[in-house]
């Protein structure tokens, strides 16, 4: 056995009771700030549940023609989304296809900035590295029991879990595709006198949008991974569905939900890959490639 | 060096040279400033290099590029040419010397200054073209215009206007990478003549391009600079493009200028070995003006006669039937004229193993 050189017990104690410092003392304030979350999420949740489920099949296939202009993918779409709701599952599905989107749409937001900084320091670069592998491999309920202490139990915990572990990948591609962009056009640009939003909005993310829309996928991907964690601390939806086949031992409901996910993966992993070969191959990208 | 004397006389008059460059050095590297001191200290190129580690891209160049004309810089690859024409517009900073251009110090320039510098005074054009592959051809044409701040309409209407010049009507709406590589180049050629700045910065632009595209190439860039007059610095590697286009070259080598002058000058009189290499290859024929060997005066008429711009590769088929050939000035009258024999004197001068 490794010997005892420290003894850790103080420092453990003084997290601990940090923490519960901070849930007696900070947790209303906590709750305050990420309610805008949560209004986004039930925003979003209404509104899914609210259309009639002829019209979000209608404009999941409207979205999948226009993806990949034919009729085939648009076809999956469709006999997916029937899957969904002959299994009775509709409603479960909306409800974690909300926290997805809202998942996602907040990713976009944090993680693109983050990403744009990051591309233009080495500095924040050196600093965010480690601070991005340490939140896609810390297990999520170490940082999932906290967030629950603070917010309680219910779909703003939920929902910053799935960011935390869906951020990541985002900002990482947003990274590599700015400063893959070729040096030559950005210099191009800089001889015509454009100042650094100009190139940012104009030639950099015009560019990188190929590499950034692979990251918004991966995004997507793991929001979906973390439905059945996230529904263990209130977010209901499929992956509540899951966990209850688990706790009574009903494998068919288990199994019946758990294809449900993977339906919606596929539904919304092959949009938005079809969406970035569309991209890639209007930029000429593909083509240069080859 | 010794080549910039004949022009001292203007260097009083500030704005008589569209571009000026004095004691221009570049050293790359993390502590320039002291490996410029070993450098100012007299110590050699070489040397400083090996002992500070640092890389020495241009050594001390002085320069002048006069108005209105095609001003060709030659080197191979390595001899600093890149970074020189890059501290015209700053897209490099200099580690000591100083870059006039139109009689504003660049390198005072704050840096809202240096934008609005190279929106309005300066265009360039690239040897990788540079274009933007998610825009449209006549939108990459507009792009200068567009940065300048150019209502929409009126910036299409200018890129029209530039995109049936260079020879690309049809293709306005064209993506960039459904375009040959000389079609891309003629987009980036128009993108920067859309700027009507006074000067213009081609490095190396032909030089990706096939042979025969590139000869096209120049061929069009001497034909629109006879009605444009800009200011033209042309990068080159290649000696028979410099002598074709320029009508002045300077010649770089390890960073440091090694001859400037006409190109007659630098065929007939290369300053060193190194230049006399690249003579050696060279199609002297196309270097030498007419009137540069022709013997003046008023003579009889000739039958036949050619331009004063003519080199000599234009005159020689005209001594198949005759036996002199007149040169004439712009407006016509004959001002001097030629033998074959003064042609192969010329072009044999030069030429190793004869006398």
């Amino acid at each position: 056995m490794f010997p005892e050189i420290i003894d850790t017990r103080p420092l453990r104690k003084s997290i601990d009771e940090g923490l519960n410092w901070v849930v007696t003392n900070w947790s209303q304030t906590f709750e305050a700030i990420a309610h805008p979350l949560l209004v986004l999420l039930n925003l979003i949740q209404g509104l899914l549940l609210a259309t009639p489920w002829w019209l979000i099949i209608a404009i999941l296939c409207a979205i999948a023609w226009q993806a990949t202009r034919s009729w085939k993918f648009p076809l999956l779409v469709a006999g997916a989304m029937f899957f969904l709701g002959l299994m009775d599952l509709w409603e479960d599905s909306m409800i974690t296809m909300a926290l997805m989107i809202a998942a996602t749409l907040t990713t976009i937001v944090i993680a693109i900035p983050v990403g744009v900084f990051m591309s233009r320091s080495t500095r924040v670069r050196q600093i965010l590295t480690p601070l991005l592998d340490l939140m896609q491999t810390l297990p999520s309920f170490v940082y999932l029991i906290p967030a629950v202490m603070i917010f309680g139990p219910g779909k703003i915990p939920a929902l910053i879990a799935t960011i935390v572990y869906a951020a990541p990948p985002l900002v990482r591609l947003t990274d590599l595709g700015l400063r893959s962009v070729d040096p030559a056009v950005m210099e191009a640009s800089r001889a015509f006198g454009t100042n650094p939003s100009q190139r940012l909005f104009g030639v950099q993310i015009p560019l990188a949008l190929p590499t950034i829309l692979a990251g918004v996928n991966q995004t997507i991907m793991m929001a979906l991974a973390m439905v059945v964690i996230a529904s263990m601390i209130g977010a209901g939806g499929l992956g509540y569905q899951v966990l209850q086949g688990i706790g009574r031992l009903e494998v068919s409901r288990g199994l019946f939900a758990g294809l449900g996910i993977v339906v919606l993966a596929i539904v919304f992993d092959r949009t938005t890959q079809a969406f970035g070969k569309q991209l890639q191959a209007k930029i000429g990208i593909t083509e240069a490639r080859t | 060096m010794n080549a910039i004397t004949d022009k001292n006389t203007m260097a009083d008059s500030a704005p008589a040279n569209a571009i000026e460059m004095r004691g221009l050095t570049k050293i790359f590297g993390n502590d320039p400033q002291s490996a410029l001191a070993l450098l100012e200290s007299g110590r050699s190129k070489t040397d400083v290099q090996a002992e500070t580690g640092h890389v020495i891209g241009l050594n001390n160049v002085s320069l002048d590029v006069a108005r209105s004309q095609i001003f060709v810089v030659m080197g191979l690859s390595g001899s600093g040419k890149s970074t020189l024409i890059r501290h015209v517009n700053r897209l490099i900073d200099p580690t000591a010397g100083e870059i006039i251009v139109d009689g504003v110090d660049v390198l005072k320039m704050s840096l809202e200054e240096l934008r609005a510098f190279r929106r309005t005074k300066v265009a360039m054009v690239f040897q990788k073209f540079g274009l933007l592959p998610h825009r449209s051809v006549i939108d990459n044409v507009a792009y200068g215009l567009e940065v300048r701040g150019v209502g929409r309409k009126q910036r299409l209407e200018t890129a029209e206007k530039w995109i049936e010049t260079v020879g690309l009507k049809g293709y306005e709406n064209s993506r960039i990478r459904q375009l040959s590589g000389g079609q891309q180049q003629r987009v980036g050629l128009a993108r920067a003549l859309s700027l009507d700045t006074d000067i213009i910065l081609m490095d190396e632009a032909f030089s990706a391009l096939d042979p025969l595209i590139r000869a096209g190439m120049q061929d069009e860039l001497i034909t629109l600079q006879k009605t444009l007059h800009k200011t033209i610095l042309f990068i080159t590697h290649d000696f028979d493009e410099a002598l074709k286009i320029g009508d002045r070259i300077a010649v770089l080598k390890d960073g440091a200028l090694v001859q400037e002058g006409k190109p007659e000058d630098i065929v007939l009189r290369p300053a060193n070995e190194h230049i006399e290499e690249f003579v050696a290859q060279v199609n002297k024929a196309r270097a030498i003006h007419v009137r540069s060997i022709m013997e003046k005066g008023d003579h009889e008429p000739c039958e036949q006669s050619v331009d004063m711009d003519a080199r000599c590769e234009d005159v020689l088929p005209l001594f198949a039937e005759q036996q002199w050939v007149g040169v004439m000035d712009r407006d016509g009258r004959q001002v001097g004229r030629v033998t074959a024999k003064q042609v192969i004197k010329a072009l044999a001068r030069h030429t190793p193993g004869v006398p």
